[in-house]
């Protein structure tokens, strides 16, 4: 039986239509942004250029598509119509009366409803290993910068040894079937998920220790949430079963922030060793301070600009990687949504069909384009100041 | 000077030593030995034929011990045969030794490919010298095009042209090579049918039609990066007094650009295009797969898919050397084109 089409031009009205929690999502959070502009500090310098705008609207755009995936996508992104293999755009599921907008792929799924589960797994796993990767590098890079001496010579030799491997062959050692039966993975995260409730220990420590009345609070609720958040992660042991990672993804997770930290470690190194010699810090150490209340509360906030710049670039970066993960068929499962693996499995088609090529590449160009495009405007914005 | 680059050798080996130990350690564990030892039988083997080929063929000798003989300070062992003490290869194909010898990294045997059935010289080399003339196209692509974006860009800061190329750049800095491959692949090899969408033919001659591709993909990902940094190099340099004095002596714009700006912009862009090369190692990995074209990338992926060892140890010493002397290259002519800079 041939499946029947609809036109060109009622695709593209579809596809809008589609989108409409996200649309109506946008304009309350942009309209609400641009109204209240002047009270929102870098966030609102954003909305005095096209760039910053167009940034702001492409990320925002992806994160309510993550959010709002299931009223958006028509069908399941797992879900096969075997009638509906390979067509091209437009053509109607006969059952439902639905559309598979983008058309269907070789193993009859709709590439449309992929494309938009797609983001909710680059949107999750890319800016949280970001901040894992944010968080040791700022816990190793700080001592580093500010003691510098024997810690400086040991952790940036450690940083350059991983730095020095290129990414690829990295992630095929650290992100194969095999690795899953050794306690390698599970190790790495064990030190990775650590450094967060150390940082946030460490942070409140410093500045609340003769203030009985606070530091108790935030000490305790930093050990009680990490450590429940740590217990779900690496142990797969959460007593509420709340939080959960399959092994894979904890396997992911992990190779990325090993990938990434380093980087962070090098820019935060880079940025202490050149605060470190300004008047506050000196004033900081007259006073009597301790080094790390200097690095958490002196330094840190003062190197903020250029690391929150890097944290943008960064997790389009990440995205950037995870796409190669998927592209090489590495750890994530090979009937995921993500868009690496759509964009790896249509690819060896091209020949054949290009369509189901198309909307996993533009989806990804696009995102990390936005990151891009925040990072440059969030560099000039703050150069300005 | 001398001594610097003789310390910065030193950490280079260092690192290779460490680096190549960590790859050694991962791809001998228990889950990729078994791997190993499964595709190189035959179907259906028991668990003690996997094991006694493992211990046939040394795998389970002492992990330092074989570090040693692939780096090549203790002697590699050929298989002795315990009841009747005869000496065997170890494969066949690689003309392993039957009385021990030293023979590893240090000696310039680069082990033995289980994958390829042949020696891991015989199967890189080739395979290098095939990427090198692939590296070759892309910079002479990309730097040229890169720089010349990046000073058209600086010249004059806050222009129309500076706006567009500036977004353009971005643009290309957020395309993977696997993205604009297939976007590539799709409008000149599919819609328009002017290139080849595979480079598997290049290894028997290079042409225009089915070396493209792989090139412009390749180098779309670094000419934004670059010529984001000669942009920023460029407007710097275009701020400067002496800048500001040969205008004011009256000279044209284009002759001051050319003579003056251009030559102080262009230091820190060289810099930038060395440490360029470990991403353009990622980059021909996945250049080679999409385009089918038997490089480096290749061999690396096709190593460390079947956990052939040596070859895989191989890749990544190769991989890594060329990082690190990048690195020392950029840093060494850093200092030699910028006369400010004096390393210790």
């Amino acid at each position: 039986m041939q499946a029947q089409y609809i036109g060109a031009s009622t695709i593209i009205l579809e596809v809008f239509w589609r989108f409409w929690p996200v649309w109506a999502a946008l304009f309350i959070v942009m309209g609400a942004s641009f109204l209240y502009k002047k009270k929102l500090a870098l966030y609102g310098q954003l909305f005095d250029s096209g760039v910053g705008m167009a940034g702001v609207f492409i990320c925002l755009f992806w994160l309510f598509t993550a959010i709002f995936a299931s009223t958006i996508s028509p069908f399941d992104p797992l879900g096969q119509v075997p009638i509906m293999k390979d067509t091209l755009p437009g053509a109607i599921e006969p059952q439902s009366g639905l559309v598979y907008l983008f058309g269907g792929d070789k193993l009859a799924r709709d590439v449309f409803s992929r494309m938009v589960y797609g983001s909710q797994i680059v949107l999750i796993i890319a800016p949280a290993a970001t901040g894992f990767a944010l968080m040791v590098g700022i816990t190793l890079g700080l001592p580093a910068g500010y003691y510098g001496g024997k810690i400086d010579s040991i952790l940036s030799f450690l940083a350059n040894l991983v730095l020095a491997f290129p990414v690829i062959l990295l992630f095929y050692l650290l992100v194969t079937p095999g690795i899953m039966d050794t306690p390698i993975p599970y190790a790495l995260a064990g030190v990775f998920f650590l450094f967060p409730i150390i940082f946030f220990s460490v942070l409140f420590w410093t500045r609340y220790k003769n203030r009985p009345d606070r530091i108790y609070i935030l000490l305790g609720l930093t050990l009680i949430i990490g450590g429940w958040i740590y217990l779900g992660l690496v142990f797969d042991r959460d007593p509420l079963h709340i939080v959960h990672i399959d092994p894979n993804q904890l396997n992911i997770f992990v190779a990325v922030v090993f990938a990434s930290s380093p980087g962070v470690f090098r820019i935060v190194r880079g940025l202490v060793m050149d605060i470190k010699t300004r008047d506050y810090v000196a004033a900081a150490q007259t006073r009597g301070e301790s080094p790390w209340y200097i690095m958490l509360w002196e330094i840190l906030p003062n190197a903020r600009g250029p690391l929150i710049v890097d944290a943008c670039l960064r997790i389009g970066y990440t995205t950037i990687l995870l796409g190669t993960l998927g592209y090489f068929g590495l750890g994530l499962a090979p009937e995921s949504p993500d868009w690496g693996t759509a964009i790896k499995d249509a690819s060896r088609l091209l020949r054949s069909f290009i369509h189901p090529a198309l909307p996993p590449t533009i989806a990804l160009m696009s995102f990390v384009l936005g990151l891009n495009l925040l990072a440059d405007s969030l560099r000039e914005q703050s150069m300005k100041d | 000077m001398f001594s610097f680059i003789i310390r910065r050798i030193g950490t280079i080996l260092l690192t290779m030593l460490c680096l190549t130990l960590v790859v050694f350690f991962l791809v001998n564990l228990e889950p990729n030995l078994k791997k190993l030892a499964i595709s190189q039988t035959e179907m259906h083997t028991s668990a003690e034929q996997l094991e006694s080929w493992l211990v046939n063929h040394g795998y389970r000798q002492n992990f330092f011990a074989r570090y040693g003989q692939w780096l090549g300070v203790v002697p590699k062992q050929p298989i002795t045969d315990p009841a009747t003490g005869k000496t065997t290869q170890r494969f066949s194909f690689c003309n392993d030794p039957t009385v021990p010898t030293f023979s590893g990294v240090i000696e310039g045997d680069f082990g033995c490919s289980t994958k390829f059935k042949t020696t891991v010289g015989a199967k890189l080399f080739p395979a290098l010298g095939a990427t090198g003339i692939l590296m070759f196209w892309v910079l002479a692509v990309m730097v040229p095009v890169s720089l010349l974006i990046g000073i058209l860009a600086g010249m004059r800061e806050g222009s129309r042209t500076d706006r567009v190329l500036s977004v353009a750049s971005i643009a290309s800095t957020a395309t993977p090579e696997y993205v604009s491959g297939v976007i590539f692949t799709v409008v000149f090899a599919s819609w328009l049918g002017w290139l080849n969408g595979s480079a598997a033919s290049a290894s028997q001659g290079i042409t225009f039609y089915n070396f493209t591709l792989p090139v412009i993909t390749l180098a779309i990902y670094g000419i934004g990066y670059i010529a984001r940094m000669t942009r920023a190099s460029m407007v710097e340099v275009m701020t400067q007094q002496y800048i500001r004095t040969a205008r004011l002596k009256g000279l044209s714009f284009k002759s001051v650009v050319v003579k003056h700006a251009l030559r102080n912009a262009l230091i820190a862009p060289f810099t930038v295009i060395m440490l360029q090369f470990p991403w353009l190692l990622t980059g021909v990995v996945i250049v080679e797969v999409m385009f089918r074209y038997q490089g480096f990338g290749y061999t690396l992926v096709e190593a460390a898919g079947n956990n052939d060892i040596d070859l895989l140890l191989g890749c990544s010493l190769v991989s890594v050397f060329i990082v690190l002397i990048t690195q020392l290259i950029s840093d060494v002519g850093y200092a030699f084109l910028n006369p400010r800079i004096r390393v210790q």
